[in-house]
């Protein structure tokens, strides 16, 4: 009986998401406000990305709630996983994975964070951002410990830049509250779109959402296998 | 032919997350739902969403299932 019900119910919602997806046309876009950003976007806020100048600039403030989210999580596990760390039992062992691997990761690294801090340092001019770029420099590092497993990095560096990141959002925000009057205003100058120095205060808070997620992904990863050895 | 490859890619995303589901082996379960967000990934560059689609690629894709397998190698590989 139960079991009946179940696929009663399991049928039912299969057929509303289906026929309320069905309404939806794929790849459509079907709000009114986007159609402001895509016109006036550039002109506002000198950015070629638009979806750069929506989410550091129309939506800066929930931007820095995301990255609050993200610090406080990186430091909720670091609480977790600090209680049984640093045992130091000797030299600590590294392994090389295989020679395939290895070499791999070893020739893969330089290029895939070459590619992280392209991203977000482009992040008004092309596809993506400090978040993205910071997850890409982030994997790059997971590289590193899959391919010398028991190797440590000093995470000192990386503990520093997230400090430092979070804290130039921040001020660089506090300075548009004093001087634009309201919180991350541009107060900056515009300069010319599709040139790198352009879009005033965004390429300086997306290369310290840059370091600041890739160095808060890293530790996570650190803390992590830490803990697992 | 877009219809056809984006029916591809939803039929082969729907596998990989069934399969993510009943898989006993807990590594190839994260592997499917590696797989996942792979294909999710290029749907999302597929309605001009680059953005999101290198989110997804470099968060869903790399950085959670290391945390997965991590997990794996901490606890049990098989699921009873």
């Amino acid at each position: 009986m139960r079991i009946i019900v179940s696929i009663l119910l399991l049928v039912v919602i299969i057929l509303g998401i289906t026929l309320a997806l069905i309404a939806i046309p794929f790849g459509e876009s079907i709000g009114q406000i986007g159609e402001h950003y895509i016109e006036n976007g550039i002109k506002e806020t000198g950015a070629a990305n638009v979806v750069t100048s929506v989410v550091l600039e129309y939506r800066g403030f929930d931007t820095l709630g995301e990255v609050t989210i993200l610090f406080i999580a990186a430091v909720g596990l670091g609480a977790v996983m600090a209680t049984s760390k640093k045992s130091k039992d000797g030299r600590k062992n590294i392994t090389p994975a295989s020679l395939v691997v290895y070499t791999g990761c070893r020739f893969l690294f330089p290029l895939i964070i070459l590619f992280g801090f392209y991203v977000f340092v482009h992040g008004h001019l092309s596809p993506g951002g400090g978040f993205q770029g910071g997850a890409v420099i982030a994997s790059a590092f997971v590289l590193i410990y899959m391919a010398c497993r028991g190797k440590r990095l000093s995470m000192v560096p990386a503990r520093v830049m997230e400090s430092v990141g979070g804290l130039v959002f921040i001020i660089v925000g506090l300075i548009g509250l004093g001087i634009g009057g309201q919180f991350l205003s541009n107060h900056l100058p515009l300069g010319v779109p599709n040139t790198l120095l352009s879009a005033g205060i965004i390429p300086i808070i997306y290369i310290a959402i840059g370091f600041k997620v890739g160095s808060e992904l890293t530790g996570v990863i650190d803390n992590l296998i830490e803990e697992s050895e | 032919m877009i219809i056809f490859i984006v029916s591809l890619l939803v039929i082969l995303m729907l596998i990989a997350a069934i399969s993510a589901c009943v898989f006993k082996d807990l590594l190839g379960a994260v592997i499917a739902s590696c797989m996942v967000s792979l294909i999710a990934a290029v749907l999302f560059f597929m309605l001009q969403a680059p953005d999101v689609a290198m989110a997804e690629a470099a968060i869903g894709a790399a950085l959670s299932t290391a945390v997965f397998v991590i997990a794996i190698i901490r606890t049990k590989r098989h699921e009873e």
